[in-house]
């Protein structure tokens, strides 16, 4: 007999039904006996006795599965065969947990002879904490049930009620947002405060030199700028120049030029260039792109070409961001007042002089808050670089030559095996840090652009 | 002045094309990817069978009979010394270094065939054995020297044959890519998904209610709004960071399984679920809320009974493409530890797993040149999924969505 939480909450969700049912019959019987009308509909008395059956019960549940592997290890240490134990350390924690492994079931013997003794007083333990649980976890089930069934009158306002708990969920529901992002920045600023104990925040903002090592650390080998540079060089200088152009004039030609056939089906191509996943445009680069500008490079005689290039990650990352940037651009296009274009076209302007004179001029605050959002995605897009931009920490305005970016540096920190507490594990959430604020205030100018933006013409 | 207009409208033609030039270019890109992947990766669905005669009377394999349908089977045979039998009739059917064309777990299909019929045991039999890797990629795309010759000769006597590669889609990873395959990892993408799932879509759908149909305009109410539209832009490797602080190091869930990997795309996948239902919420006119509101339902029952069901397509289709990007995504699970070579397919929601574009990952580092048509396969298989549910998306979306 474990204690099994999962089965326990499908058991109190059945009695909750019952329940459900139970108050539904007693209402409509209630008020078919005494003829008089009922302040709320049927299912509302169900509800209100499912909701008190269920609650109390299931938080019982969750208080207990944290609290009772506690207490079943304080009763094992108690009991008898625990005096044998080696005082502390590491052994004791291993044969402790041998010996649950095996009263649980999770494993068919043990592997430490001295955890044979504890199995039984673990078994015996569990089982005893298991039965107070459910027991316990029923009678508070069986009590909210019958208080809320007694309640039940023909002018028990059980509607009001349930909906004031309903309320109360979806006020919840919207907190979990602002616990999210709570978490983050919390545990971001936690773990990046005891790294600059160690290292200071001027030299991971300002130094040069990139080769963290483990164990203490060691001075100037957590300077930040060369991860900085190459997150730059591929995501906001790159995969732009790749993307502002196509996605641009992509965007002009669909909302400008293009009929609407055409356009019904060009645009879910370019929907579908945003859904691929980046670790297949990451594989993509690697396997396709990166060898095939080396060849290149070779060819015309760029020096130290590495088959891990800037270029190869750049360029790929571009191919990701158009569908973003041309979409963004088609926006703001679109949110130019049809006068202007009417206007300018009446002049006797061409069509393209009207994109170039008039449309683009206008549009050109959003399509900028678009360009800074599509920046702020490069660069904390992670997989593309991780596969195909390498890891050496390169000062290099060589696109054909390998960098390495946040990201990168990031999942290569957290991926080894060191002790969580290393100044290099760290470190990864110091870059965490700084890429969240970066790409956060990248994301609230470019908001505040386009919103003034539309604005103006609204 | 006829010169200038004709200039004009050389200009005029070259800026068209230009934008046209911009189409096409990114429709090359698609085409590109997905030809090269195509490519690569139809060969990782099939693989190279040879014949391999193994004769149980001239080399007898002593187990029990009786033992063959016990729950330890697969150990008895082993113990007996099967794999050496399979790899000396090898030797003689292929002549020397038969054994090293064979797969190293080829005897592990004998194993099966065995225990699905113990007669085998009696006599002789031809088994079509999965070949090694490299005499596999040799026998598709041709090899030159002392192997090739090797492989020309076995495909001169029909000994070779191509079927499809049925472990790919049976097993878990291995370090072999005879036997590797995606079934672990896609049972894992999709305990994981289910779980992201059930935690989102419920949180992500009251919250837009909520924020949409009942929040008073306080401070409060901005501060949420504010988070939700930063959260959905937050880069996705700073959700693996979190969950690496908070699930794991605080709270201790079990590391590098599906329902840590389920909760932290949850928490990725909410603020899109949110914006999304939002915009399927706002799009539901006014008069509907207050037809109901006039007949006399509470606020609560103009929401769930009218507003809600009306505005549903529109959130289940920001719902499963929130999924599908979610189902795509590896920053994140990278740093929870899903990054670990895992041999068995998971069997619950705490044990480790991993996930198809994490399986991706890992087998495009792999030295052995047998995983390179096998990643693509998996990426195939991942592209199929992804498509199939933003079609779904789509469809539902043309169907059920109503224009006010």
């Amino acid at each position: 007999m474990t204690f099994n939480a999962a089965a326990l909450l499908l058991l109190i969700a059945g009695l909750a039904l019952i329940g459900w049912l139970a108050g539904r019959a007693r209402s409509s019987m209630l008020a078919g006996r005494a003829g008089a009308k009922l302040h709320s509909r049927p299912q509302y008395h169900g509800w209100y006795v499912a909701l008190w059956l269920f609650a109390p019960a299931a938080l019982f549940l969750a208080v207990w599965s944290a609290v009772s592997p506690g207490l079943v290890t304080n009763t094992v240490l108690a009991s008898e065969a625990a005096k044998e134990l080696p005082a502390f350390g590491f052994e004791r924690g291993a044969i402790l947990s041998d010996a649950r492994n095996v009263a649980t079931g999770r494993q068919a013997a043990v592997r430490i002879p001295a955890a044979a003794p504890l199995v039984k007083p673990y078994a015996d333990a569990s089982h005893t904490y298991a039965w107070i649980g459910i027991a316990a976890m029923l009678a508070l089930a069986l009590a909210g049930g019958l208080y809320a069934f007694t309640r039940i009158k023909p002018d028990f306002r059980a509607r009001t009620r349930v909906e004031k708990i309903v309320m109360l969920l979806l006020l919840v529901a919207s907190l979990v947002a602002i616990l999210t992002t709570f978490g983050i920045v919390l545990s971001l600023l936690f773990e990046s405060i005891r790294f600059f104990r160690l290292v200071s925040p001027a030299e991971l903002l300002f130094g040069t030199n990139w080769a963290p090592t483990s164990g203490a650390p060691v001075k100037d080998t957590f300077g930040g700028i060369p991860l900085f540079w190459g997150t730059v060089l591929i995501g906001a200088i790159i995969a732009m120049i790749v993307a502002i152009p196509i996605g641009m004039m992509s965007a002009v030609y669909l909302t400008q030029y293009a009929n609407p056939r055409v356009r019904r089906w060009v645009k879910p191509c370019l929907e579908i260039l945003a859904g691929v996943p980046t670790v297949v445009y990451g594989y993509f680069a690697a396997l396709t792109v990166a060898p095939a500008l080396r060849e290149f490079a070779v060819m015309i005689g760029i020096p130290n070409a590495s088959t891990e290039s800037a270029l190869a990650a750049g360029i790929v990352m571009g191919v990701m961001i158009i569908p973003f940037v041309s979409s963004m651009a088609d926006d703001s296009i679109n949110a130019v007042p049809q006068a202007m274009r009417d206007g300018s076209l009446a002049l006797g302007a061409t069509p393209n002089e009207t994109i170039r004179q008039v449309l683009i001029p206008a549009a050109l605050p959003g399509v900028m808050g678009g360009i800074l959002l599509a920046v702020s995605r490069a660069i904390g897009e992670t997989m593309i670089v991780v596969m195909a931009a390498g890891l050496s920490a390169n000062m290099t305005a060589n696109p054909f030559a390998s960098v390495t970016t946040v990201t990168a540096q990031i999942v290569k920190l957290l991926t080894g095996d060191q002790e969580f507490d290393s100044a290099k594990t760290l470190a990864a959430f110091a870059l965490g840090l700084v890429l969240f604020v970066v790409t956060l205030l990248l994301n609230i100018v470019a908001l505040r652009i386009v919103k003034k933006y539309r604005e103006a013409y609204e | 002045m006829q010169g200038r207009i004709a200039r004009r409208y050389a200009a005029e033609r070259r800026f068209r094309l230009l934008g046209l030039g911009a189409v096409l270019l990114s429709g090359l890109f698609l085409a590109f990817l997905l030809f090269t992947m195509v490519g690569n990766g139809l060969r990782g669905f099939t693989y190279t069978n040879v014949e391999v005669p193994v004769d149980f009377k001239a080399m007898p394999l002593t187990v029990d009979a009786s033992r063959l349908s016990d729950a330890d089977a697969d150990q008895v045979i082993a113990g007996a010394g099967l794999a050496d039998i399979v790899a000396f009739a090898a030797d003689e059917a292929l002549g020397d270094g038969g054994s090293a064309m064979i797969s190293e777990n080829a005897w592990k299909e004998v194993r099966t065939a065995i225990k699905a019929d113990p007669d085998l045991l009696k006599g002789a039999t031809v088994f079509h054995l999965p070949t090694s890797s490299t005499v596999d990629i040799a026998a598709k795309e041709g090899a030159k020297g002392e192997l090739g010759a090797k492989v020309d000769a076995l495909e001169r006597d029909g000994k070779l044959s191509t079927g499809i590669h049925w472990p790919f889609f049976r097993n878990a990873d291995a370090t072999d890519p005879a036997v590797a395959g995606i079934w672990g990892a896609l049972k894992g993408s999709v305990l994981t998904i289910l779980i992201a799932f059930l935690i989102a879509f419920p949180t992500g759908v009251l919250a837009a209610l909520y924020l949409e149909e009942y929040a008073p305009k306080n401070r409060w109410t901005d501060l949420i709004e504010v988070s939700i539209n930063n959260l959905a832009a937050v880069p996705s490797i700073i959700f693996g960071l979190l969950a690496l602080a908070v699930f794991i190091n605080w709270f201790g869930i079990c590391q590098a399984s599906a329902l840590v990997g389920g909760l932290t795309l949850a928490l990725m996948t909410m603020p899109v679920i949110v914006i999304a239902s939002r915009n399927a919420i706002k799009s539901v006119p006014p008069s509907i809320r207050d037809a109901a509101l006039g007949v006399g339902a509470s606020p609560v029952q103009v929401v769930f009974h009218h507003v809600l069901p009306l505005a549903l397509p529109g959130i289940l289709t920001g719902t499963i493409i929130g999924m599908a990007r979610a189902l795509g995504e590896t920053a994140p699970l990278l740093l929870i530890g899903m990054r670990a070579f895992i041999g068995d397919v998971p069997s619950g929601v705490c044990s480790p797993a991993t996930v198809l574009p994490m399986q991706i990952f890992l087998w495009s580092d792999e030295v052995d040149r047998g995983f390179v048509e096998k990643t693509s396969a998996a990426i195939i298989v991942l592209l199929i999924v992804l498509l199939s549910m933003n079609a779904l998306a789509i469809y539902l979306r043309n169907k059920f969505e109503k224009r006010w």
